[in-house]
């Protein structure tokens, strides 16, 4: 599924549920340390999935193994129905597929914020430049940045960098986002741009693994709540369920920590 | 002194010599010494001992030693029979430099943020691409100053090919010296400054683009 500005907006987006990230069994060690234990999780088309837990409980790991940023020890994940590859092109060809959004936005320091959003499309598909820069004025536009195209990283403010971040991933047209906390490293009054424009692309259909505490945006957009501690997947329920009636104990204890705060 | 002044074109022609071989041999320790550190931070164990093993070797080695070996040693092994004396000088320097060319741009590699290579590997380029879009542009950035010394003792070391026959700026100063054994020191002066001349150029260069690039990191 491509997202595109004319793609339709509104919660009565039509949800295909055939399954586009599916992890079966997997298993990943840090050395000695069981950092993902018997994962099973499937994400449908569609779909969007937030990822909740207390810190070292494997969350960022699960990410990074999607794109393969992270081998897995066993196991087996499926990105449209097509096993990850091993290395090499085919690797970089299905990380391109796969769009990330990381906590410390990781723009390209030296180059501009077109160029930032332009690169992957003219390097890794091949589009002509022209091309490239419409399409990536577009989405800037649609994350509200259009106006700073042509400054550097470190001139923009975290919200807007974060909002580049993801026209970056965006413009790969991605089957699937996956967010790593991208709005734990803002100031409070930036979380939100980002967050809306999350919302947006939920609304358009982005089938989406987000890894956030933002208990509005799960509620607001996710279909599912995903809750992990100790490298496991403790509960998957609906948002509601888990933020009223929480199942297990890690969970309730973790709720009450984060709503204290 | 006269001697000097009145053969100026000798001195001036000598220097150009210098300049040749500084440029000729900068080039190709630059491109030899990009790809080593890429060898050295890439996927490929066998490519990564390779280039860490030439630069231990290389590093080593005296720059005479590598001289004797592409001047003598090369020929009697049968290659670069016929070469001209400035490839071959290039030759000599471009291999003995590489290996600091390489650090420094390691250097320069480790000071770019993880989540740079990262970004670029989660949106889909290669390592070479990463590379040479994303990586090495932002290395050569922190690299700038060590790498003006590097090619600043570069420029200093093309001298040792006088030992050869080239009559670059040394070799030239050594031939007024004979000639002119009275006025060593003014000779010595006047070749000091060309050479200073030749640095400060590196120098200036250096501070230019740090001064560009300031703005886009
Ligand atoms: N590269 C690594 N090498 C060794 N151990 C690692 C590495 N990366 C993560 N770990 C460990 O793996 C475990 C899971 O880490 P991970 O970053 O996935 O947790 P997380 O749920 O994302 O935590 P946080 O909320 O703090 O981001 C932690 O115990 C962490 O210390
Ligand atoms: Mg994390």
């Amino acid at each position: 599924m491509t997202v595109t500005d004319d793609a339709p907006v509104g919660s009565g987006t039509p949800r295909s549920g055939e399954p586009l990230v599916e992890l079966t069994e997997v298993q990943k060690y840090y050395g000695g340390l069981h950092v993902l234990q018997d994962i099973d999780l499937t994400v449908d088309r569609g779909e969007v999935v937030v990822v909740i837990g207390p810190s070292g409980s494997g969350k960022s790991t699960l990410c990074r193994t999607i794109n393969r940023l992270e081998p897995i020890d066993s196991g087996r994940i499926l990105v449209d129905g097509a096993p990850l590859p091993q290395e090499g092109r085919a690797l970089a060809r299905h990380r391109a597929d796969v769009g990330m959004v990381f906590q410390s936005f990781n723009l390209f320091a030296h180059k501009t914020i077109l160029q930032n959003v332009t690169l992957g499309p003219i390097k890794v598909r091949g589009l002509a430049k022209g091309e490239a820069e419409t399409r990536a004025r577009e989405l800037l536009e649609r994350v509200g940045v259009a106006q700073q195209a042509d400054k550097y990283p470190a001139q923009l403010s975290g919200g807007q960098q974060q909002r580049v971040a993801i026209a970056r991933a965006l413009a790969m047209d991605p089957k699937v986002m996956l967010f790593d906390e991208p709005t734990s490293a803002l100031d409070p009054e930036m979380i939100k741009e980002v967050l809306d424009v999350m919302v947006d692309l939920a609304e358009r259909g982005m089938t989406m693994i987000v890894v956030t505490h933002e208990m509005g945006f799960a509620r607001t957009a996710a279909n599912r709540v995903v809750f992990m501690a100790d490298g496991r997947i403790l509960e998957t329920t609906d948002p509601e369920t888990f933020f009223t009636s929480p199942e297990s104990d890690r969970a309730k204890d973790f709720l009450g920590k984060i709503l204290k705060h | 002194m006269d001697d000097v002044f009145s053969n100026f074109d000798l001195v001036l022609k000598a220097f150009w010599m210098t300049v040749q071989l500084a440029v000729l041999s900068g080039v190709a320790a630059m491109v030899l010494g990009t790809l080593l550190a890429a060898m050295r931070v890439g996927p490929v164990a066998v490519l990564r001992t390779v280039a860490s093993t030439y630069v231990t070797v290389v590093r080593n080695t005296p720059l005479l030693v590598m001289c004797v070996f592409v001047f003598f040693a090369a020929p009697n092994l049968g290659l670069l029979v016929g070469t001209p004396f400035l490839v071959k000088g290039t030759i000599a320097v471009g291999l003995y430099t590489a290996p600091f060319v390489a650090e420094a741009i390691r250097s320069g590699v480790n000071a770019v943020p993880l989540g740079q290579a990262e970004a670029a590997r989660a949106i889909g380029m290669t390592f070479a691409q990463n590379m040479r879009h994303v990586v090495l542009p932002q290395a050569f950035r922190a690299s700038v100053p060590p790498l003006a010394s590097t090619l600043i003792a570069m420029t200093k070391n093309t001298s040792v090919v006088a030992v050869f026959g080239i009559m670059e700026a040394t070799a030239r100063m050594r031939y007024f010296v004979n000639r002119n054994a009275d006025d060593t020191i003014l000779i010595f002066v006047v070749f000091a400054i060309g050479y200073i001349l030749l640095v400060e150029l590196i120098s200036l260069g250096a501070v230019g683009l740090e001064r560009r690039w300031k703005a886009a990191r």
